[in-house]
């Protein structure tokens, strides 16, 4: 079984790992042993700032360092970040779109034993609503680790959505390639297409197996970049397998699906079913029974996956 | 300052009356109140403390300047063109689709706006995090910011106050232009935030108080704030909304609707007397 990791442990360490290499700071609202910026503050606390429990203007602060031409880093939980930062975020971040990488951990239902308060289920939608914004959510810790060097790559606002819990790395640190935008097909396939982003791409990998053990011939996609969208590879799946079914940890409304579904809409109309909560709030609990409680499971995906292929025309 | 210099500095601030006048009133919206009462600080500071170079408005040592209270633009623009990093003649342009001069400051479309602002509360600590980056990246340049007394009622102030104090931010000077009025009515009727004094000094600030239309007061507060160490500093600077307009001075109705046509010549007929 392969070693488990959080994305935010491989965020922390990123951040360690390109000090020296690139000049940015990093900021934290009193979470730093949580969003794992604590491991960077202890290695360079010269570049570290806290801002206390205040996100709106720790977010306004990093505009204004942006503006100097420094590189800045801000971590809150995903909550606290694109719910109660929102505008911020879009006034004084993205609107003169300035140089600032907002890494928000926690996100999703996994955050578990919280509850409802801190599992952020809207924070793609709230991002995704902003021009300029780019937004990157990896599957695991060595797509995390690219991610954060893609963003110190790249001029501008991003989104980075970081999980909670330890999840299955599944790539190879010696060969992944991360390139920013482009989604990675995992798997082909010729009867559906199964898209999926962050903890999901474990499950769409989990539940193509089972699909295959039933005859069915299944294509998987890891979206790791939500905005802006790989249309090519969606189209491109749209048209060949004619049937898609979206994964995230995410409310269905406003997430990847819905991204997804724009995107068919317009150029190749299919069938696209969404698994995702169900616009309802979380719950407190332990994480295995609450992605069972919420349907976000293996089984989930290949249901909906034999669903959609019965809807194609 | 010597007496002439100080009428050369009305002379500019009547001038960028002028164009807030022209401006609003070519729009036929915007905020001539507000933007009146801080004409004089922002003429000061323009003209005086700011170390800018309209030719280079991206200079990287360069002071810089955030307009908290971002609808009050007009008087900013006057005196960016005034001092040379745009021709004033863009300034009856004001919120044209086809302009530069949007509603509210634009640093990526303006030359000489060094933040985004407009959303009340944001802009002070973009103001913050300039001058911990100017600690940081051990720079001169001095960091200012006006709040509106109004905004003050916004929690984000408080938060980059508590922000630029524990960070011992000394390179930055915030500006309470205080007029007393917001779009509801008195701001001590629609939520009270004063006493600011004692407020800010409890927050941690070197706390100065003037009268923010005389510029023997306004050169005192930002000299003594410059040389003040250790600390942020804050003026608290009384002034007058609609100042320089008679039929505007003190009236709330003059937030954020423009003269029209007849208004217009009164107002500009009262700026062009007192020049």
């Amino acid at each position: 079984m392969a070693e488990k990791i959080a994305t935010r442990e491989g965020y922390g360490n990123a951040l360690v790992e390109f000090a020296d290499d690139y000049d940015f700071v990093v900021l934290d609202a009193d979470l730093a042993a949580a969003t794992k910026t604590g491991i960077f503050k202890k290695k360079y606390p010269e570049r570290f700032f806290n801002c206390g429990i205040a996100e709106g203007n720790m977010m306004s602060v990093a505009a204004g360092i942006a503006s100097t031409g420094k590189t800045v880093f801000a971590s809150s939980f995903a909550m606290f970040a694109a719910g109660r930062a929102f505008e911020q975020i879009r006034n004084s971040i993205a609107y003169p779109s300035l140089n600032v990488k907002i890494c928000a951990t926690h996100a999703g239902i996994s955050v578990g034993e919280d509850g409802a308060t801190h599992q952020c289920l809207e924070d793609i939608a709230l991002m995704r609503s902003i021009p300029n914004m780019t937004i990157v959510n990896p599957a695991d810790a060595v797509e995390a680790r690219a991610a954060i060097k893609a963003a110190l790559d790249y001029e501008g606002p991003m989104y980075i959505r970081l999980g909670r819990l330890a999840v299955p790395v599944y790539n190879d640190p010696a060969t992944y390639e991360f390139k920013l935008g482009k989604g990675i097909c995992l798997k082909e396939g010729s009867d559906v297409t199964i898209i999926a982003t962050g903890l999901m791409v474990d499950m769409a990998n989990t539940a193509a197996k089972m699909l295959s053990d039933e005859g069915i011939s299944v294509r998987v996609i890891n979206i790791h970049t939500i905005k802006p969208l790989d249309k090519d590879i969606i189209l491109k799946a749209a048209s060949e397998t004619g049937a898609l079914v979206v994964a995230e940890e995410h409310n269905i409304i406003g997430g990847l699906g819905s991204a997804v579904a724009e995107t068919v809409c317009e150029s190749c109309p299919v069938p696209v079913l969404r698994v995702g909560t169900n616009d309802v709030f979380g719950r407190s609990g332990k994480v295995p029974p609450l992605l069972e409680l919420y349907g976000l499971t293996a089984e989930s995906i290949a249901e909906k996956a034999k669903l959609a292929i019965t809807m194609k025309k | 300052m010597e007496h002439s210099r100080i009428n050369e500095l009305k002379q500019i601030a009547a001038k960028i009356r002028l164009g807030i006048l022209e401006g609003t009133h070519a729009a036929a919206s915007g905020h001539p109140g507000g933007s009146l009462s801080i004409a004089d600080i922002v003429t000061y500071l323009y003209f005086e403390e700011l170390n800018v170079d309209p030719k280079n408005p991206k200079w990287d040592d360069r002071d810089r300047f955030v307009l908290s209270k971002g609808h009050t633009a007009p008087a900013l623009y006057g005196a960016l063109a005034y001092k040379g990093f745009f021709s004033p003649d863009e300034l009856k342009n004001l919120r044209n689709i086809n302009s530069f001069l949007q509603g509210h400051p634009d640093m990526k479309g303006t030359p000489g706006i060094d933040m985004s602002t407009g959303s009340l509360g944001l802009g002070f600590s973009a103001a913050c995090g300039m001058a911990l980056a100017g600690k940081l990246n051990k720079k001169d340049y001095r960091v200012y910011s006006i709040v509106g007394d109004g905004e003050s009622q916004e929690g984000q102030i408080w938060e980059a106050c508590m922000f630029a104090s524990h960070y011992k931010l000394d390179n930055l000077c915030l500006v309470i232009d205080w007029n007393g009025l917001q779009i509801d009515g008195p701001v001590a009727e629609v939520m009270n935030p004063t006493p600011y004094d004692t407020k800010l000094e409890a927050f941690g600030f070197n706390v100065i108080s003037i009268d923010g239309h005389n510029f023997e007061q306004i050169e005192k507060a930002f000299k003594s704030a410059r040389s003040f160490k250790g600390r942020p500093t804050a003026i608290i600077a009384k002034t007058v909304k609609g100042k320089g307009v008679s039929f505007m001075e003190n009236q709330v109705g003059w937030h954020g609707s423009a003269p029209n046509d007849e208004q217009y010549e009164k107002a500009i007929a009262e700026i062009k007397a007192s020049m």
